[in-house]
């Protein structure tokens, strides 16, 4: 009886105001940037986040996001460079672990495309961002949340010292993100 | 090789044989200097003007192949032995297989190494393979063991050339020199 109870007020704790909490699938969901470095754009991969979802494509504007990076899990393919990122001109990883992107209230745009607005917080900066993206649901009712959006890495402090040169890495960073709900229950991506 | 009147090459083919020579100096001086600047901008830079010019040397490569296709190369001396005919052709044709092979396992490692290739900033070249690090690590090796196959193969090359002039005194070298007047006939 006890353990009913407990289950009932853990949910009830976990629901958040508006849509459905929604568990998300990390095997299946990624997060990339696309940096551009002499015209030739490069792209990462941050192996390590946690995304809060609630999404109702009836009620985009009851839904929220909450996505957290953690920058230290950054990975270019080269571990000369992912030491440097994760370094003070970059992200500053032993001063500001994660990056925070918070959404509340959707907006629909037609055609299946929302846009999702809410601060972005990375190495202590934050600027608004708007997320267009899509939802795509499947038979079994699993979601796949997908979009990509442009921030400006110096309006975050991302790549001071010698870096912050535009010629060489370009200001604009393109972040892309696929999130598919479903599977197991929360758990951080190994 | 087919006798023809001639007795020097094109200056069209003295001038894209001494450009390649130049950017393949440049572009040994840069590939055994950037591997270990410290990560910085400059590096990003050095290495993307390494590819740069090694693109460059493929497309002068295929350059010299048309030319030849077009063009009778000037007689060697009748005075060469056919052993050294045929090294002349077999050096030649490694050479140019050098000058394609090598530029293109760069293009395939840098694509492996999840960086692909814009060509003076302007012109991305497509993947041909994915990022995988396994095999950018064996298209590395490639890359190194084939520069080391042209260093070998272009010191033979010169030495054949210095061998001609100086010791069989013929004219092998002086046609394929800029502003000087080849030695006259054969020896």
């Amino acid at each position: 009886m006890s353990c009913v109870l407990w289950i009932a007020l853990m949910c009830i704790a976990l629901a958040p105001a508006g849509a459905a909490a929604q568990t998300v699938d990390y095997a299946r969901s990624r997060i990339t940037c696309v940096s551009t470095q002499m015209k030739v754009p490069v792209e990462a991969e941050f192996r390590r986040f946690t995304a809060q979802l609630a999404f109702d494509p009836a009620q985009p504007e009851a839904g929220s996001a909450r996505i957290e990076i953690d920058l230290a899990s950054f990975d270019i393919g080269s571990e000369e460079v992912n030491v440097e990122a994760r370094g003070r001109n970059w992200f500053d990883v032993g001063n500001h672990p994660r990056a925070r992107f918070d959404s509340t209230g959707a907006r629909a745009l037609g055609g299946g495309r929302y846009e999702a607005r809410g601060p972005l917080a990375i190495k202590g900066r934050t600027h608004d961002a708007v997320v267009p993206f899509t939802v795509k649901t499947d038979a079994a009712g699993n979601a796949t949340f997908e979009g990509a959006f442009a921030v400006r890495r110096l309006q975050y402090g991302i790549g001071e010292g010698i870096w912050k040169d535009t010629d060489t890495v370009a200001d604009e960073v393109q972040i892309r993100f696929r999130l598919v709900t479903g599977g197991k229950p929360p758990q951080k991506k190994p | 090789m087919a006798a023809t009147g001639r007795t020097r090459y094109t200056g069209t083919a003295i001038g894209l044989h001494w450009i390649v020579v130049a950017l393949i100096a440049a572009a040994w001086a840069l590939g055994l200097t950037m591997v270990d600047l410290p990560l910085s901008p400059q590096k990003l830079k050095v290495y993307s003007w390494h590819k740069w010019i090694g693109v460059t040397i493929f497309l002068l490569a295929l350059a010299r192949l048309a030319w030849r296709a077009a063009h009778r190369s000037p007689a060697l001396p009748s005075s060469m032995p056919a052993w050294q005919i045929r090294a002349a052709a077999a050096s030649h044709a490694l050479l140019y297989a050098l000058l394609l092979a090598i530029p293109l396992s760069g293009w395939l490692f840098s694509s492996a190494s999840g960086v692909p290739v814009v060509y003076l900033g302007l012109v991305q070249l497509p993947d041909l393979v994915g990022r995988d690090k396994a095999l950018a690590e064996l298209l590395k090796q490639v890359h190194v063991v084939l520069n080391c196959a042209l260093f070998v193969t272009a010191c033979i090359h010169v030495a054949a050339a210095l061998k001609h002039h100086f010791v069989d005194r013929d004219d092998v070298l002086t046609r394929m020199l800029p502003f000087i007047a080849p030695r006259r006939g054969d020896k």
